[in-house]
């Protein structure tokens, strides 16, 4: 089996979701390769080879700068194409999900995302993941190659084994269509404030809250338990909330002792970065919300009568 | 300017969601509804034609003939058509067969934008404008929460994992929106009834020309081997608020040590 592994820059380094995947690669066996590709990256691809690459192709280019899909879906199609791989792997991101489908329709190639783990069977490549809000366990397969996979965030470590790789340039063949789109600005996150990953104890809060002024709730009752406050990415991109809060598989993942949710209905993508909280409680007015398929508490009710209520009683204990 | 929004009928949140062992497909015996990240992208089609004050709002869906009830939601908000491409052999379809229908139904709209919603609520991909913007070879942007057309061109502020990037492309261009780039509108009785009388048509995959072995389980490239249940939970209770909510959460704090 030849397996490439897609390897992502984040500020001049190499990502370590993406180096993880390249150490699971590295187990499956065959020939294993990463391809490294933006502008002034050439220098990265080296480094990969200590994570289990045999090979990593480079495509340093100017108009490869900004984190866009379209134009890596060109790199990586006529890649291969020329080379042949039976699989090309993925760490699941914004920009490797879009790069792993575009590439898929390109190549009209199969791909499976979400996987938690993958597997060489008897030639095949075997996949395992978790759908429906994780209420059911699938394994899967792909019909003919190359098969494209995404694998969850966090779900392999980059294991550092020493080994050192070949570089080879990539041929840079970019479609019209593919450099279309143009990256405008920049608005980097602002990381500065407390850190919601030290906390013992988070609530968090959701757009059930209803309004920004609303996040005063999540706050005193953080504050009567000790704890952070913590947030979704719909009241972030809504402006409530800062980002640097927001929980989940584009912004932090979190393991306290006790996660409180409020006004949250749990979609996946909240869950992969809190799943390992020890105890989960939720309060939610719909009976139906995903959420409640993890809380080790789950409350049906409104939230703007049970929580005065509840900070109440905290204060009152002292 | 013409919009299409691509739209997708699931399983109601309150039926109970489980793929079949036999077909290994989901089960969508259940009502199906309008999937509820779609009305974002509806709703914002929807305020580009209020603000220009022209232009036309297509749905545009693959699914089996009984989507049009759910789908029709999307008419009463006010959008102005539907094209659902329905055949037998487009059922099973995965991410590449879906997207290969879903442009050939789009080329035939030829629309200045293509919307699609956040995520589908029964399989959460978040991935098929990606394919569908490659076979329309346009430039895509996904995950916008603020959106901007203006003449020839749209703007899209979206989150990703350091932050936010502010992206810009030609019309006719491919966006996917999130969750929380408006309120999606309730429809008024009037949008209700009126719903009823607007297009509604039911293709064919040889009606949009697309070809039946590319479609379906036929031009699907993946499978599903096995299924298994999670492993279990332990404890966990879940209670309808009776007035006793915080004294409980209070009581099972303090019987977990959490106090
Ligand atoms: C690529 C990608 C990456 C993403 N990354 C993240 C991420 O990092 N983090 C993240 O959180 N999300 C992420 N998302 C978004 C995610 O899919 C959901 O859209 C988001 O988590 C929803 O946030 P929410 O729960 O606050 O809002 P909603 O889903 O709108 O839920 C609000 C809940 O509040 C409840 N509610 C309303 N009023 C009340 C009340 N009075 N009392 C009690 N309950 C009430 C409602 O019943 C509802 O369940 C991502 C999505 C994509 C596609
Ligand atoms: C639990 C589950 C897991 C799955 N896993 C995979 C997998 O790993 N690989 C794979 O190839 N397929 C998979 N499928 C099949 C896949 O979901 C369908 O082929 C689907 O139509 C393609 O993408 P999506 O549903 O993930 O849409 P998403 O990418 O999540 O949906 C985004 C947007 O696309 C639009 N949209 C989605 N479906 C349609 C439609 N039928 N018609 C019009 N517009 C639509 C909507 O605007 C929606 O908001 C899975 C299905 C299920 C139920």
């Amino acid at each position: 089996m030849k397996t490439l592994v897609f390897l992502e820059t984040v500020d001049g380094k190499l990502h370590a979701g993406s180096l993880g995947v390249l150490s699971r690669a590295a187990k499956l066996g065959g020939e294993v390769a990463g391809v490294v590709i933006g502008s002034g990256v050439a220098g990265l691809a080296e480094g990969a080879g200590a994570y289990g690459a045999q090979v990593v192709y480079v495509a340093d280019d100017a108009r490869l700068e900004s984190a866009l899909p379209q134009p890596r879906v060109d790199v990586i199609a006529g890649l291969v194409t020329a080379q042949g791989f039976d699989n090309v792997l993925f760490a699941q991101s914004v920009l490797a999900s879009d790069l792993a489908a575009g590439l898929a329709a390109r190549l009209e190639a199969g791909v499976n995302w979400d996987l938690a783990g993958v597997e060489e069977r008897g030639g095949e490549l075997i996949g395992t993941r978790a759908a429906l809000g994780d209420s059911v366990y699938v394994e899967v397969a792909w019909k003919g190659t190359p098969r494209i996979g995404i694998v969850r965030s966090g779900t392999y470590a980059a294991e550092e084994t020493g080994g050192s790789a070949r570089v080879e340039n990539a041929a840079i063949e970019l479609q019209d269509f593919s450099t279309a789109a143009v990256l405008v600005s920049q608005d980097r996150a602002e990381q500065s404030g407390p850190s919601i990953e030290e906390a013992d104890i988070i609530v968090a809060g959701g757009r059930g809250l209803g309004a920004a002024e609303h996040f005063k709730l999540a706050e005193e009752l953080a504050e009567v338990l000790g704890g952070a406050v913590a947030s979704t990415r719909a009241v972030v991109d809504a402006g409530w909330y800062p980002y640097a809060t927001q929980v989940g598989q584009t912004g932090k993942t979190i393991t306290p002792k006790l996660y409180i949710g409020l006004g949250i209905s749990g979609a996946i993508q909240h869950k992969v970065g809190m799943q390992g909280s020890g105890t989960i409680v939720s309060i939610n007015k719909d009976g139906h919300a995903p959420i409640f398929d993890y809380s080790d508490l789950g409350i049906v009710g409104d939230l703007h009568t049970i929580v005065p209520k509840l900070v109440e009683l905290l204060r009152a204990r002292g | 300017m013409r919009i299409a929004v691509c739209v997708k009928s699931v399983p109601d949140a309150g039926s109970a969601r489980r793929i079949d062992g036999g077909t290994k497909r989901l089960d969508r015996s259940a009502d199906g509804v309008l999937n509820p990240y779609d009305a974002n992208a509806i709703e914002e089609a929807l305020r580009i034609q209020e603000a220009t004050g022209e232009g036309e709002v297509v749905l545009v869906s693959l699914g089996p003939e009984k989507a049009l009830d759910g789908i029709r939601k999307g008419l009463a908000m006010g959008a102005d058509r539907v094209v659902l491409v329905s055949d037998d052999a487009a059922a099973g379809s995965d991410l590449v067969a879906t997207s290969y229908a879903l442009a050939k139904a789009l080329e035939r709209e030829n629309a200045d934008l293509v919307l699609f919603g956040q995520q589908a609520s029964d399989s959460d991909g978040a991935v098929l404008w990606a394919a569908v913007a490659d076979r329309l070879r346009r430039p895509l942007i996904s995950q916008v929460a603020e959106l901007t057309v203006s003449g020839s061109s749209v703007t899209g502020k979206r989150q990703t994992e350091n932050g936010y990037d502010t992206i810009q492309a030609p019309l006719p261009a491919v966006v996917a929106v999130s969750d929380a780039i408006n309120e999606p509108r309730y429809p008024s009785l009037k949008g209700i009834m009126g719903a009823k009388k607007k297009p509604q048509d039911i293709v064919s995959l040889a009606d949009i020309g697309a070809e039946a072995g590319r479609a379906g389980e036929a031009g699907s490239k993946t499978t599903v081997l096995t299924l298994s249940p999670p492993p279990p939970r332990g404890d966990s209770k879940k209670i309808e608020d009776d007035g006793t909510a915080a004294e409980q959460i209070v009581a099972f704090l303090e019987e977990k040590k959490l106090l």
